[in-house]
C-alpha cells in the first residue's frame, strides 16, 4: 500500500453543478452562443468539453462544435523528459477563425499546458477570443496565465496532487487532493 | 512505454509492443499532415543529418518533409558529391559531422550492417533508412500501418511477397514485422533470386506464383532491382514478367477484400501491370502517405531526452 491520505474535494453532484453554472457564465458573458465553440484538452479536459457543449445545448438549444486536442507535441520540456507522452490524436474539424474559442481542461497548475494549448489553436487559424474555463484552480501558476471560468478554486501546497477522476475514464465523477509522500521527497532533493 | 532502443536499426527482434507504439504514435502525427499549418514545433533545435549512400526519392524526401513537420534543422548528404569521393572512410565521416553538434542521423547505405556500425561509433540516433540486402525498418511499418488501417488487426493475414527476394531489405524487414504482427508470410519468386533456406525465416516459400496467391488477402510487389541484375540471374525480363508479373487475371485467386502493394519505384509493365498498380484495391500512393507519419512518429519517439545525460 502506498502513503497517501486522500481529501475529496469534489463528488459528482458538486461537479455537476460546477458545470452548469460555468455554462451559464459563458452563454452570460458572450450573450449567447453565437460564434462560440469548445475544445478540451485531452484526456479528461475532452470529456468535460463534451459536458459542457451538451449543458449548453440544452440550455441554448443549438449544439455547439467541440474539438478535442493533445497538446503533447507543443510542450516546452518534449526533449528533457525521460519518457515520451503519448501522442492521441487531435480533432478539430471546424474552422477556428473569428470564433470565440472555450478552451477547457480539468486542472490549472503551472499553465504550462495551456500555454501549449493556445499555441496550437493559434496554428489551426485566428479566433476571435480564446477563454479557458477549468473544473480546479489549484494555483502556483508559472506563466501569466488565469482562467475566465473556474468550477472550484482550491489553495493547495506544491507537494500535493489534485486528482481529477472523469466517469468516462475512471468510472466516476469526483475530485480529491493527496499527499504525495514520494513527491514531497523529490521537491525536498530538487528533483521534479 | 518507450522504445528500448536509441537506434531504429531493424525490424528484427522489435516487440509487438514497441511496433504498436510506433503505429499509434504515427496515427496520430498522420492529423498533423491535414492541419491548415502542417508544422508542430516538438523537434525545435535538434539537428538530423540525412546521410545517403544510395539513391533515393521517396525515403529521402519522406524523411526530409517528417522532419520539416517536426521543426528539426536538418542537414543533407549525398555521397557522390563530398569527400568520400576523396576516399574518406564511413566512419570518419559520420564522426566528423557528428563533430559538428547533431542529435540524429538517417542512413542509408548499399552495405547490409552500415547503420549498425555507425550506431556503434556515435552516441547520436541513428536511423536505418535501408541497408544493402538486409533491412528496410521505416518501409515495413509504414506497410504496416497501410495494412492495419484497412483491416484493423494484422493477426491471422495472408500475406504474400512476390519477386526479387534475394536482393530486397524491404521483404526482410517486412518479413519480420508481419510476423511479430500475427501476419503469416509467404515469399515467391525465381529460384535464382531466393535466398537458400528461405524457410528458416519462418515463411512459406513458392515457385509458382499462381499456387502463391490462392488464398492471399495482400500482395506486395516487389522492384526488380536492375541495377543488382547484371549477374545473369533472370535470362530476361520478358519471362520474369510471364512468371511471376502481377497482372489482373491473376488477381482472382485472392481472397476477396485483397490488397495490392508495392514499396516504389515501380518498374510498370514488368513486375507489376499498371492496370493493377493504379486499381482500385492498391495502396501504393496510401503507403507513401503514410511513411511521412510513421517517420514522424520514429523522430519524436527517439528524441527522448534521457540519453542526453552529461
Amino acid at each position: 500500500m502506498k502513503k497517501e491520505k486522500a481529501i475529496l474535494i469534489m463528488d459528482s453532484k458538486t461537479i455537476a453543478r460546477s458545470l452548469i453554472r460555468i455554462a451559464h457564465e459563458i452563454l452570460e458573458r458572450n450573450r449567447g452562443a453565437k460564434h462560440l465553440a469548445i475544445i478540451g484538452i485531452k484526456t479528461r479536459g475532452a470529456y468535460l468539453a463534451e459536458r459542457i457543449a451538451n449543458i449548453i445545448e440544452s440550455i441554448e438549444k443549438v449544439k455547439l462544435p467541440v474539438g478535442l486536442m493533445d497538446i503533447n507535441l507543443y510542450r516546452d520540456d518534449v526533449q528533457s523528459k525521460k519518457e515520451q507522452p503519448v501522442i492521441q490524436k487531435t480533432e478539430i474539424s471546424f474552422d477556428v477563425v473569428e470564433k470565440t474559442i472555450i478552451l477547457v481542461d480539468d486542472v490549472l497548475f503551472t499553465g504550462r499546458t495551456i500555454r501549449a494549448a493556445l499555441d496550437q489553436i493559434v496554428d489551426f487559424g485566428r479566433p476571435r477570443s480564446i477563454q479557458l474555463a477549468v473544473l480546479i484552480d489549484r494555483g502556483h501558476r508559472e506563466l501569466p496565465i488565469r482562467a475566465d471560468y473556474v468550477g472550484k478554486s482550491i489553495p493547495t501546497s506544491s507537494d500535493e496532487l489534485v486528482k481529477v477522476k472523469i466517469k468516462e475514464v475512471d468510472g466516476e465523477d469526483n475530485v480529491s487532493v493527496i499527499q504525495d509522500q514520494k513527491r514531497k521527497k523529490r521537491i525536498k532533493t530538487g528533483k521534479q | 512505454m518507450k522504445l528500448k532502443s536509441k537506434d531504429l536499426l531493424g525490424l528484427q527482434g522489435m516487440s509487438k509492443q514497441e511496433i504498436d507504439l510506433i503505429l499509434d504514435t504515427a496515427v496520430s502525427f498522420k492529423e498533423i499532415l491535414e492541419r491548415p499549418i502542417r508544422k508542430v514545433p516538438t523537434l525545435r533545435g535538434l539537428t538530423v543529418v540525412n546521410l545517403f549512400y544510395e539513391a533515393s526519392t521517396r525515403t529521402r524526401i519522406s524523411f526530409e518533409l517528417a522532419e520539416k513537420r517536426l521543426s528539426a534543422d536538418l542537414v543533407n548528404f549525398s555521397a557522390n558529391t563530398s569527400s568520400v569521393q576523396k576516399g574518406e572512410t564511413l566512419k570518419d565521416t559520420v564522426r566528423n559531422i557528428e563533430a559538428m553538434k547533431i542529435d540524429m542521423v538517417v542512413v542509408r547505405h548499399s552495405a547490409s550492417g552500415a547503420p549498425h556500425f555507425i550506431a556503434n561509433c556515435v552516441d547520436s540516433s541513428v536511423i536505418n533508412a535501408g541497408d544493402g540486402a538486409h533491412e528496410h525498418p521505416t518501409q515495413a511499418l509504414l506497410d504496416l500501418l497501410t495494412l492495419r488501417e484497412k483491416y484493423k488487426s494484422l493477426k491471422g493475414l495472408r500475406v504474400v511477397i512476390v519477386g526479387d527476394i534475394l536482393h530486397s531489405r524491404v521483404a526482410r524487414s517486412n518479413i519480420w514485422g508481419l510476423s511479430t504482427m500475427g501476419a503469416e508470410v509467404a515469399v515467391c519468386g525465381p529460384p535464382t533470386l531466393m535466398p537458400y533456406e528461405m524457410e528458416k525465416m519462418g515463411v512459406e516459400v513458392f515457385f509458382d506464383l499462381d499456387k502463391a496467391l490462392e488464398g492471399r488477402d495482400v500482395v506486395m510487389g516487389l522492384r526488380i532491382q536492375l541495377e543488382r541484375q547484371k549477374g545473369g540471374l533472370l535470362p530476361s525480363l520478358r519471362e520474369y514478367t510471364n512468371l511471376f508479373g502481377i497482372t489482373k487475371d491473376r488477381l482472382k485467386r485472392l481472397n476477396k477484400n485483397f490488397t495490392i502493394m508495392h514499396p516504389g519505384p515501380i518498374n510498370r509493365g514488368i513486375e507489376i501491370t499498371p492496370e493493377v498498380a493504379d486499381g482500385p484495391y492498391s495502396v501504393i500512393l496510401g503507403q507513401v502517405t503514410n511513411g511521412v507519419a510513421v517517420r514522424m512518429a520514429i523522430l519524436y519517439l527517439l528524441s527522448g531526452g534521457e540519453k542526453k545525460v552529461e
